[in-house]
């Protein structure tokens, strides 16, 4: 009963942002291995170029920037990512080595026709 | 029309699902229908500010803000949860099977029930800014298309707000006692399934990087962006490609949530005579 008392919802919400700040802050680069950069542009929702290609087992960085004035939402299931990219806007997502294959991206808001391979080998 | 509908349907399941158990949580208590329903707004309005700042959120914090933004608030809601059912087995139990005691529920239980009107802020907040944002896209590019769109995204939030009314509806027909022991379980599973959002965004923005090998692959069988899999992501925490470390820390949160409320909880059920015994 005393942990329900001693704690108000402003102190936990406070601390779990701070906690936050103090892992994003943690996060900044510390890439002992380089990692190769592969650029994609989205315009009138489509991917450019439609199937990138990287090297398989080294970590790449995958930079998406959105050329159209609508916001997009990058995502990816085998990479585990979803993220939003404004309108004009330029998102850097890290992967992790990857094995040979073809991994699929969609724009979650428009799905059915936005869609890219990226291609490692 | 449709696909509009569908889009911004399967991101509002998760808030609808929440609302509706939260309404069937806190039913009958004094001033929990005002807490939701000032969470919600709450939730819109941060939903909006969220929207409107994306860009700046996205950079922030070397180029990971949105992920840790989103971790964060999806950390603030599991431990609201954990809070509430540890609060709800310390008090809960003898106030709800005690109607004569109402009244003291109400005044004690204000904590508690603030606590779940912040988790229904943060769930309508998540979900609702890339709602606002699918929808503002729609708005700036124009075009024929682009009013109908419109109203089927409109079709798709009211959708939404009918996955809570189902649910709470649904809830609210089990018996008051047995609801208890639901509501709890189904708190659990909600609190560890966000747990597990949350590593996936950690993970995402590599502040976390242990444990990221897939445990599973049933993606064949049932794709947690299926609307039947997007209702189970919710209400379990199912993930069709979850991580290791994310089936770590599901099975943890829950783990935590049983030794807490064991912990916090009465010491032993209280006998029938007890129970029977007249009250002052």
């Amino acid at each position: 009963m005393t942990f329900a008392r001693a704690i108000s919802v402003r102190d936990v919400s406070l601390s779990i942002f701070a906690a936050g700040l103090a892992l994003g802050v943690g996060a900044l680069p510390s890439s002992a291995d380089e990692p190769v950069k592969v650029s994609i542009t989205l315009k009138d929702h489509k991917f450019s170029p439609a199937e990138p290609t990287a090297p398989a087992g080294q970590p790449i960085v995958l930079e998406v920037s959105n050329q159209d004035g609508t916001p997009a939402e990058f995502e990816s299931k085998v990479f585990r990512v979803e993220k939003v990219i404004v309108g004009g806007g330029t998102v850097t997502i890290n992967l992790r080595p990857l094995k040979p294959g073809r991994y699929r991206f969609f724009d979650d808001y428009h799905e059915a026709t936005t869609e890219g391979f990226l291609v490692v080998q | 029309m449709f696909g509009a509908l569908i889009i911004v349907f399967r991101e509002v399941i998760e808030a609808g699902l929440i609302v509706g158990i939260v309404m069937a949580v806190t039913q009958g208590v004094h001033g929990s229908r005002l807490v939701v329903a000032a969470g919600v707004a709450a939730g819109m309005v941060g939903a909006s500010l969220v929207a409107a700042f994306a860009g700046v959120i996205a950079n922030g914090l070397a180029g990971v803000g949105q992920e840790v933004f989103n971790a964060s608030i999806l950390l603030i809601a599991v431990v609201m949860l954990i809070w509430h059912n540890v609060w709800m087995a310390s008090h809960g139990r003898e106030l709800a099977a005690d109607v004569k005691r109402v009244g003291e529920a109400v005044r004690t239980g204000s904590r508690s029930i603030v606590a779940l009107g912040v988790v229904c802020a943060v769930a309508v907040m998540r979900e609702g800014s890339e709602v606002a944002l699918f929808m503002y896209g729609l708005v700036a590019s124009g075009g024929s298309t682009a009013m109908e769109l419109i109203a089927g995204s409109i079709l798709g939030l009211l959708a939404g707000v009918g996955v809570t009314a189902v649910t709470y509806l649904g809830l609210v027909t089990i018996p008051p006692r047995r609801l208890f022991a639901v509501t709890t379980l189904l708190i659990s599973f909600l609190a560890a399934g966000l747990a597990a959002q949350a590593v996936l965004f950690l993970q995402q923005a590599g502040v976390v990087t242990a444990l990221e090998q897939t445990a599973w692959d049933t993606s064949g069988i049932l794709s947690d962006t299926s609307l039947f899999g997007r209702v189970l992501h919710t209400l379990v925490g199912y993930s069709d490609q979850p991580s290791v470390l994310q089936v770590v820390v599901y099975v943890a949160v829950l783990a935590i949530i049983l030794v807490l409320t064991k912990a916090f909880g009465p010491r032993r059920a209280p006998s029938p005579q007890a129970r029977s015994a007249p009250a002052k």
